[in-house]
């Protein structure tokens, strides 16, 4: 810890700045995002039939509908939380929308899976469960008290698809779970489940993992019998690659866990450790399944005549690599392409389908609008106060980055193809409901980061209210421009105030993320 | 922890620095190729997309394109489709394209060369961009009559518009229907390919112009020529036509037709050889001349020489010499490994015909724009010297004496000089029936028509077949098909 704390004497960890709500900066961006989404609706419209497509004031109606709400419910409930997610995410929906929408309207018979409306009511529905997370967690802290319970939520979540008639297998992966005629993709919300759990155990045995152990050839390696629970979640997402036979969903699990025993031991060691098992599971599963071997040998040789016309062969990602060379520098606009052709060109490879359409410009600015969420958690990670809020913030951040990548990666050959779909975009419930809660508890922690500490108040509000002396509890330093700072400690709940007309508001301290009682 | 979080946002951006390079590298760099890969189908589906120009014969389309309400916009509509599929080829999902639909696909989609300035003008206007039309050289009465006239029989005819090249029939079967290989409905388009493909009879494989035949007899119009132009013989000079011929060298004899004798004393004219189509006089005459002399004719005529008619047909063959005389006399026969296509056997009688002056054949006559002006006009053109006028004139009244009394008498039409001859050819083992062929030119002073027929395994006579019963009467309908229109 010596490292973050010295830093945080000379305060790089958080600038200390004036903080406002910036939620009138959010609402111009929304506008931005819905006239790109209802604007895309449209266009998808006029070039596939003419006119405005059926439902069209409605789909956008409801997307205008998320976005206020959802700007009404972060100014009342969370106001200091960041501007720029909610319509970053309300862009990403929009645009998934139309495209699916534009997938449905080819007519193709490869397309009738795609389905725009029940998307869209996945969408709100998403939307709605996250506001309501948003307005009834009032403060994300709360959510520690259920480590233990998310870790069993989320390894019964994963082994869902495993119980025979419940389970489905799917393009030879079983990661599918079908009751009454739905079916859903549990891992998905495992993922945050298990984002939950990480956090609140990490947070509390931090230290064990990275102090207590051997050090060999320069690297702390924890004790063995520190890594029980995590042990406990490396076989389960193993079990994942090994039973449900899906490399997407079981390196997602991992790369979430190795980044956030990272981030909370600070202890490279694990990432390494991490990846040699991740690496040794993989190896097996590949040399041991057919399924997986497979999968590698399309990764490796898509262009090869026998493996393309293979049933389960390259198919489908070269199809996606022609939409893709389709499409070019600046696409053909929508409705033009032929995408349709792509198998799942609406939920696993609708980046392809935007790609041809909106071609490469198009893709850069997708990947950068997910990069800016991405960075926005983790910004938000970087200046919350609370070790839990820290991790989990990160942790979700981070598994949001995997999942793109993972998906782009596995469609642009970085990777092998897997089964797992883009966030906010591709047709599907289950991604669409855990996402959106993944953006409201972001949200929430990033509310909490960046209101201003609230501090107990020693005397008097300066008169009118314009300026006031922070008061400086715990460990205390000074920044270089010499005005005060404090530290709260931890995990306490404290008084909130927010400046009045507009005057200068507290000064956040450079937080030095340390678990109570370590201070020196 | 925040020393960690800010690699772990490092290892962020590098994961998403990687995705746009990759991303760019397929979209970009890789584009091109991806666009030409033969599995990517977006090329057919931006021709479908745009209406596809007519094939005309004779001011009615054959094969037109019109706007269908499904993700490709206009369907491939094939008019007659058997009739004429040797010709228009198909435009298919499945099978991509052949024949004209393949040659005149630039013009029949509008992205030609030549066609640039209706690019720049639709550019202009804004109009979508529109094919041309393709006008073949084909008379709709006399394929009809060809087609009509093989009936149910396998085999092939051709024929020629003797001074310019013009392919005035071109019908094969069996046939298919393109239509059937055109259809949107990619499942079914496949089926039917698969079983054409499997079909034994080979319906996809246009008999006309690219199957190869033995000639048979009427190869020994080569040889003629030959003996013609070497100026040692003409058509009244007597050659040997003994009962059976055995090449020096070999033990193996070549008989007549039947086991017969010729002639009274075993020679006989030319003219009087090839009126009954004497196998041991030609075989005698050709082994005379030499392998050398008869490559050298018969390459004139257009064997062993690639010809476009502007697509591809297969190349017929008179071996290169030197071989045993056993050979050489079989080969002036038409017999051994000497192998023809109809439209090769059309272009020997189009030749004589036409003086001696061989014309490429061709099929595309006009192809207009979209606003029917026209972009590119066919011109005949001259493919050789194949024998001298006097020869040919020789040769045509020799050929007129095979219709009037000899082996051709099925090919006469009252009031009208048919110059033919007829062939049948042994084939394989020999144990099938052989080919029936027939090849003509009328009017004899005057022609307007050369026509080659060829009908396989003898066809409805079977065993008992010979050009003149078999093949003639085919031919004689189709120059009456033409003299008539």
């Amino acid at each position: 810890m010596s490292a973050v704390v010295a830093e945080a004497a000379v305060g790089r960890t958080v600038e200390p700045h004036e903080r406002r709500p910036a939620r009138l900066a959010e609402l111009f961006l929304l506008v931005l995002a819905l006239a790109a989404g209802i604007g895309a609706f449209a266009m998808v419209g006029r070039a596939t039939t003419g006119d405005l497509p059926e439902g069209f004031w409605v789909a956008s109606g409801m997307l205008a509908g998320v976005a206020l709400v959802g700007h009404v419910v972060l100014r009342i409930r969370a106001p200091w939380a960041d501007q720029v997610i909610l319509p970053a995410v309300v862009l990403l929906n929009g645009l998934g929308l139309a495209t699916i929408l534009r997938l449905q309207l080819s007519g193709a018979r490869n397309m009738v899976g795609a389905d725009a409306a029940s998307n869209a009511v996945y969408s709100l529905l998403g939307a709605l469960v996250a506001f309501a997370l948003l307005w009834f967690l009032g403060d994300h802290r709360r959510l520690r008290r259920f480590t233990y319970t998310a870790m069993i939520v989320g390894l019964a979540l994963v082994s869902l698809p495993l119980i025979p008639g419940l389970g489905q297998e799917i393009n030879g992966a079983r990661i599918w779970v079908s009751v009454a005629g739905m079916s859903m993709q549990p891992a998905e919300f495992a993922k945050i489940a298990f984002a939950v759990f990480f956090a609140g155990y990490l947070v509390s045995n931090r230290d064990t993992l990275a102090l207590a152990g051997k050090k060999v050839l320069g690297l702390q390696l924890p004790r063995v019998r520190d890594l029980g629970p995590i042990l406990i979640v490396w076989a389960a997402s193993l079990g994942v690659l090994v039973f449900e036979r899906d490399l997407g969903t079981s390196l997602l699990f991992f790369g979430l866990f190795v980044a956030m025993l990272y981030l909370a031991t600070e202890r490279s060691s694990w990432v390494l450790i991490g990846l040699l098992l991740f690496g040794v599971g993989a190896f097996a599963a590949a040399n041991l399944f057919p399924h997986v071997n497979a999968r590698m040998e399309v990764w490796l040789h898509p262009f090869d005549a026998e493996l393309y016309d293979r049933v389960g062969g390259s198919f489908q990602i070269v199809q996606g690599l022609f939409a893709l060379g389709a499409g070019g520098l600046f696409g053909t606009g929508w409705g033009e392409g032929y995408p349709q052709r792509v198998p799942y060109a609406f939920s696993d490879f609708i980046y392809t389908s935007i790609g041809e359409e909106l071609g490469l410009t198009g893709l850069l600015a997708l990947l950068l609008v997910y990069l800016l969420i991405v960075q926005r958690g983790l910004r938000t990670s970087l200046a919350v106060r609370d070790g839990f809020g820290k991790l989990l913030a990160g942790g979700l951040a981070f598994v949001m980055a995997l999942q793109v990548f993972v998906v782009v990666g596995g469609i642009t050959r970085i990777i092998p193809l897997t089964g797992l779909t883009l966030p906010f975009m591709a047709q599907g419930g289950s991604s669409l409901l855990a996402n959106w809660i993944v953006v409201a508890l972001l949200l929430r922690i990033s509310d909490s980061a960046r209101r201003p500490s609230a501090l107990p108040v020693r005397g008097q509000v300066a008169p009118g209210g314009a300026t006031h002396e922070p008061i400086v509890v715990g460990s205390a330093g000074t920044t270089p421009d010499g005005r005060p700072t404090g530290t709260p400690a931890s995990g306490t709940p404290l008084p909130r105030r927010t400046p009045v007309n507009g005057g200068p508001t507290e000064i956040i301290a450079p937080q030095p993320e340390t678990p109570k009682g370590e201070h020196s | 922890m925040n020393t960690t979080l800010r690699r772990l946002a490092s290892v962020v951006m590098v994961m998403f620095v990687a995705l746009m390079v990759s991303t760019t590298w397929i979209q970009f760099f890789q584009s091109s190729e991806l666009n030409d890969d033969n599995r990517n189908v977006r090329k057919i589906y931006a021709q479908y997309g745009t209406p596809r120009g007519p094939i005309v014969v004779g001011g009615e389309a054959i094969a037109q394109s019109t706007p269908v309400d499904d993700e490709f916009g206009y369907q491939r509509e094939y008019i007659s489709g058997p009739l004429y599929a040797p010709l228009t080829g198909y435009f298919s999902l499945v099978s991509g394209t052949s024949k004209i639909e393949d040659t005149e696909n630039d013009f029949l989609n509008g992205q030609a060369d030549a066609l640039w300035v209706d690019r720049l003008q639709n550019l202009f206007t804004g109009a979508d961009p529109q094919g041309s039309s393709v006008e073949l050289t084909i008379d709709p009465e006399a394929q009809q009559a060809a087609w009509d006239a093989l009936g149910d029989q396998q085999g092939a005819v051709v024929a020629i518009e003797p001074a310019t090249g013009r392919i005035l029939a071109m019908v094969t079967k069996p046939s298919f229907d393109p239509n059937r290989l055109a259809t949107h409905d990619t499942q079914a388009a496949n089926d039917r390919y698969e079983d054409l493909l499997n079909d034994e009879h080979d319906p996809l494989h246009s008999r006309a112009t690219n199957t190869l035949y033995p000639p048979g007899s009427t190869f020994k119009l080569v040889t003629a020529a030959a003996a013609i132009e070497s100026g040692e013989f003409d058509s009244g000079t007597v050659i040997d036509a003994p009962v059976t011929y055995t090449p020096p060298g070999t033990t193996r004899s070549i008989p007549n037709y039947g086991g017969t004798a010729c002639a009274a004393g075993n020679e006989q004219t030319l003219a009087e050889a090839l009126r009954i189509s004497c196998n041991t006089a030609f075989a005698k005459l050709g082994v005379e001349l030499g392998a050398e002399t008869l490559r050298e004719q018969a390459d004139k005529f257009g064997f062993n020489g690639a010809v476009d008619v502007p697509f591809s047909t297969a190349t017929s063959v008179y071996p290169e010499p030197p071989f045993d005389d056993a050979f050489v006399a079989t080969s002036a026969i038409g017999q051994w490994d000497v192998v023809a296509t109809p439209l090769q056997v059309a272009m020997l009688s189009a030749a004589i015909a036409n003086d001696g002056e061989l014309m490429a054949p061709f099929s595309v006559e006009t192809i207009r724009d979209a606003e029917l002006e026209v972009v590119q006009q066919s011109s005949p053109r001259r493919l050789s010297q194949a024998v001298s006028a006097s020869t040919a004139d020789q040769l045509t009244d020799m050929m007129v004496g095979v219709v009037e009394s000899g082996s051709g008498t099925a090919a006469q039409i009252s009031g009208v000089t048919v110059a033919g001859k007829t062939g049948t050819a042994q084939h394989g083992d020999g144990s099938q029936p052989p080919h029936a062929w027939f090849t003509a030119f009328a009017p004899a002073d005057d022609p307007q028509v050369a026509v080659a027929v060829v009908v396989e395994n003898g066809g409805s006579q079977g065993s008992e077949a010979t050009g003149g019963r078999v093949a003639a009467p085919i031919a004689r309908a189709v120059i009456e098909a033409v003299l008539n229109g």
